[in-house]
C-alpha cells in the first residue's frame, strides 16, 4: 500500500504504551500515516489539525463524548464524520465494545478499507489486556513471595526452624487446607500482628 | 426466580433513585439482581444500550430522543418509562467572567435575563477589543446542558454559534479545565459545580430551575423492543426506582442517602457535596454564599417521575431550533412517544400530581411552549440555526 492510499490514522489514547502497541501494528500492517493523542486538552483542536480519515480511540475515554461533537453540523468542522459502527455488522461491533476501542471514519473513505483497521486494532488491544493481565499475575506473584519470606521468618523465629523446614510447614498446612501458600502466609502476618 | 439485570450509569447525583433502588434492596425486593455498571461517556452508555450490553441505562433524555429519531447516530427507538430527575444543572463561570458579568448587570443577578443582557454586553466589549471569543463547556450535543445554556445566552442577545464557542467536555474535566482558563464557563449536573466552588475557580451564576421551572434531565431508558418483550421487568424496575426516589425525597433519608451515592463504586465524591446537592442547599460563591432552592434538584417530588411527553416535545423543538435536524410532524410524535407515561402509570397504577407551571416548562423567556405546534413557537425565537 502506497503512502498516498495509506488512509491517515489519528489514535486517541491515554495510555503511551498502548498506542504504541497499536501504532506498530498499523505499520506493519502497511498503514503508514499514523498519529497518535496521548493529551486530552484541546483535542478537537489537534483533530483538526492533523486531519485524519480515521480516528481511534478506547472505550475507557470520557473524551469519546468530545468526538460525538464532529457529527453534529458546526461552522467549526470542514467536513462531517460518520461513526463507523453501523448495525449491519453486529460481530464486529460486539468484538470492538469487548476489546474495548471504538473508530470513527471521516466521511469519503470507503467503509471496507475500515475493516482491515478496526480488527487490528481490537487484535492488538486484547493483547495489550493479555499482557496488562500477565503483568498485574507477575506482581501479585511478587508480592506472594514477600509475604511467603515474611511468614517463613516469623515461623523460624517461634518454631526453631531452619528455612527449609519453614517453608515445607507453610505447603503442607496449604495443601492441607486446600488453600494457596501465598494465603496461610498472609494469616500467618495478621496473627502475628495481632499477637503483637 | 430472580432476573439479571446490567444497567449502566454516569456518575452523577442525577442517577441517585437508580443507585438507591439497588443498593438500598428495593430491585431485589422486586425480584430484580441488579448490576450497575458505571461509564465513563455518554456515548459508551448509549453504545452499550443499544447493541444490548445494558439492559437499561441512566442517560440523558435528549439522547433517549435523538437515539429513537436517528439523529447524528443510528436508530434505536428507545422507551424512556421512568424520569430519574427534574433540573438539577448549573451554570458556572470563572471568577473572571463573574466578575464582568456583575459589572454590567441592570437588575438581579438571580434573573436569568438581567445575566443574559449582560453576557451579551461582554461579548460585544470583548469583541470590540478584538479579545478571544468566550468559550462555554457543556457535556454533549444531545444534552438538556447545550439546550438550556443556549436558551439563556440567545434570550440576552448572544448568538451561541456565532458569539462565542460551546465544547463539550466530560464532566470530571469541567473543574480542570475552568481552573486552567481553557473554558470560561459550563452547565453542568451535580456534583461539578459545587467542586469547582469549592475549590475556588467557579462561582455558580444560575440554577437551571431559573431558566426552566421543569426540565426533564435523565432518564431510566430501556430500548423499546426489549420494554415491548418484557413488561413486567420494566414495571418492576420502575416500581423500584418509584420507591427509591420516595425515599430520597425524605428529609430524614438524605444523609443515608448521599452515603450510598457517595462510594467508590457509585459517585465517588464526597458524601457532604452529595448531601448539598439534595437538599437544594448549594455553596455558590467561593467565599461560602449559601443559596438555597427547593427546585435544584427533583427526583420524585412533585411528581418528577412521570415521563412528560410535553417535555420530550420540548427537547425535540430545541433540537430544530438549534439545526439538529428539520421540522416534521411525524418526528414530533415519535419524539412524544419516548416519553412513556403510560407504562409508568400501568407500573404504578396511578398518576401523577399536575406541574405547577402553566405550560409544564416554564420557561424564563418566549412565549408559554405549545407541545402541537412546535414551529409556531419556535417563531417567536429570533436566533436559532432552522433547516429550510
Amino acid at each position: 500500500m502506497g503512502a498516498e492510499s495509506s488512509p491517515k490514522i489519528v489514535i486517541v489514547d491515554e495510555s503511551p504504551i498502548r498506542a504504541a502497541i497499536l501504532e506498530e501494528g498499523l505499520r506493519e500492517a502497511g498503514f503508514t500515516s499514523v498519529a497518535h493523542i496521548s493529551e486530552m486538552q484541546s483535542l478537537l483542536a489537534r483533530i483538526y489539525a492533523l486531519d485524519p480519515d480515521v480516528i481511534v480511540i478506547d472505550l475507557e475515554n470520557p473524551s469519546r463524548d468530545v468526538l460525538e461533537q464532529m457529527f453534529q453540523v458546526s461552522r467549526a468542522v470542514r467536513r462531517p464524520i460518520a461513526m463507523f459502527v453501523d448495525q449491519s455488522d453486529a460481530a464486529s461491533i460486539q468484538a470492538s465494545v469487548d476489546a474495548g476501542v471504538s473508530a470513527y471514519i471521516v466521511d469519503g473513505l470507503k467503509k471496507e478499507r475500515l475493516k482491515p483497521i478496526l480488527d487490528l486494532c481490537i487484535s492488538r488491544f486484547n493483547a495489550f489486556s493479555k499482557l496488562q493481565d500477565e503483568l498485574d499475575r507477575a506482581k501479585s506473584a511478587l508480592e506472594d513471595r514477600k509475604v511467603i519470606d515474611r511468614a517463613k521468618g516469623i515461623l523460624m523465629k517461634l518454631k526453631g526452624l531452619t528455612e527449609d523446614e519453614a517453608y515445607v510447614l507453610l505447603r503442607s498446612t496449604a495443601m492441607r487446607e486446600k488453600k494457596k501458600i501465598g494465603e496461610i502466609a498472609q494469616s500467618i502476618l495478621t496473627a502475628s500482628e495481632l499477637l503483637k | 426466580m430472580t432476573i439479571p439485570l446490567h444497567i449502566g450509569f454516569i456518575p452523577l447525583v442525577d442517577a441517585a433513585a437508580l443507585i438507591v433502588a439497588v443498593d438500598k434492596g428495593f430491585t431485589a425486593a422486586e425480584g430484580l439482581d441488579v448490576t450497575l455498571v458505571r461509564e465513563v461517556s455518554w456515548s459508551n452508555v448509549r453504545d452499550k444500550l443499544n447493541i444490548g450490553l445494558f439492559d437499561a441505562a441512566h442517560l440523558l433524555a435528549p439522547v433517549a430522543i435523538a437515539s429513537s429519531l436517528g439523529i447524528g447516530h443510528v436508530k434505536v427507538p428507545i422507551a424512556a418509562p421512568f424520569n430519574l430527575g427534574l433540573n438539577g444543572n448549573a451554570i458556572t463561570v470563572s471568577p473572571a467572567l463573574h466578575a464582568a458579568i456583575m459589572a454590567e448587570i441592570d437588575g438581579d443577578p438571580l434573573d436569568p435575563m438581567a445575566t443574559a443582557l449582560a453576557l451579551s454586553r461582554v461579548v460585544a466589549a470583548r469583541r470590540k477589543s478584538g479579545a478571544e471569543p468566550l468559550t462555554f463547556g457543556m457535556t454533549f450535543p444531545f444534552s438538556t446542558h447545550n439546550y438550556q445554556l443556549r436558551f439563556w445566552m440567545a434570550a440576552g442577545g448572544v448568538d451561541p454559534d456565532e458569539d462565542l464557542r460551546l465544547v463539550v467536555l466530560p464532566p470530571p474535566y469541567m473543574v480542570d479545565s475552568i481552573a486552567s482558563g481553557q473554558i470560561d464557563g459550563f452547565c453542568v449536573g451535580a456534583p461539578w459545580n459545587s467542586i469547582a466552588v469549592d475549590r475556588g475557580v467557579g462561582h455558580i451564576l444560575h440554577f437551571v430551575s431559573d431558566i426552566l421551572v421543569r426540565a426533564a434531565e435523565k432518564v431510566l431508558a430501556i430500548r423499546q423492543s426489549w420494554s415491548d418483550k418484557n413488561p413486567e421487568v420494566v414495571a418492576a424496575l420502575i416500581r423500584a426506582t418509584f420507591r427509591a426516589a420516595e425515599f430520597i425525597e425524605q428529609p430524614h433519608n438524605r444523609a443515608e442517602t448521599a452515603r450510598l451515592l457517595a462510594q467508590p463504586e457509585r459517585i465517588g465524591v464526597d458524601a457532604d457535596v452529595i448531601q448539598r446537592t439534595l437538599d437544594g442547599r448549594l455553596k455558590i460563591l467561593p467565599d461560602g454564599t449559601i443559596r438555597e432552592s427547593n427546585r435544584y434538584l427533583l427526583v420524585g417530588r412533585e411528581g418528577a417521575g412521570r415521563p412528560d411527553p410535553v417535555q420530550a416535545a420540548w427537547l425535540y423543538a430545541q433540537m430544530v431550533r438549534w439545526g439538529q435536524t428539520s421540522i416534521s410532524p411525524e418526528a414530533l410524535r415519535t419524539a412524544k412517544a419516548v416519553f412513556r407515561a403510560d407504562i409508568y402509570d400501568a407500573a404504578l397504577g396511578h398518576t401523577a400530581k399536575p406541574a405547577d407551571a402553566s405550560d409544564a416548562i416554564g420557561a424564563f423567556a418566549g412565549p408559554a411552549f405549545d407541545a402541537d405546534d412546535i414551529a409556531g413557537h419556535l417563531a417567536a425565537f429570533q436566533i436559532g440555526r432552522r433547516k429550510s
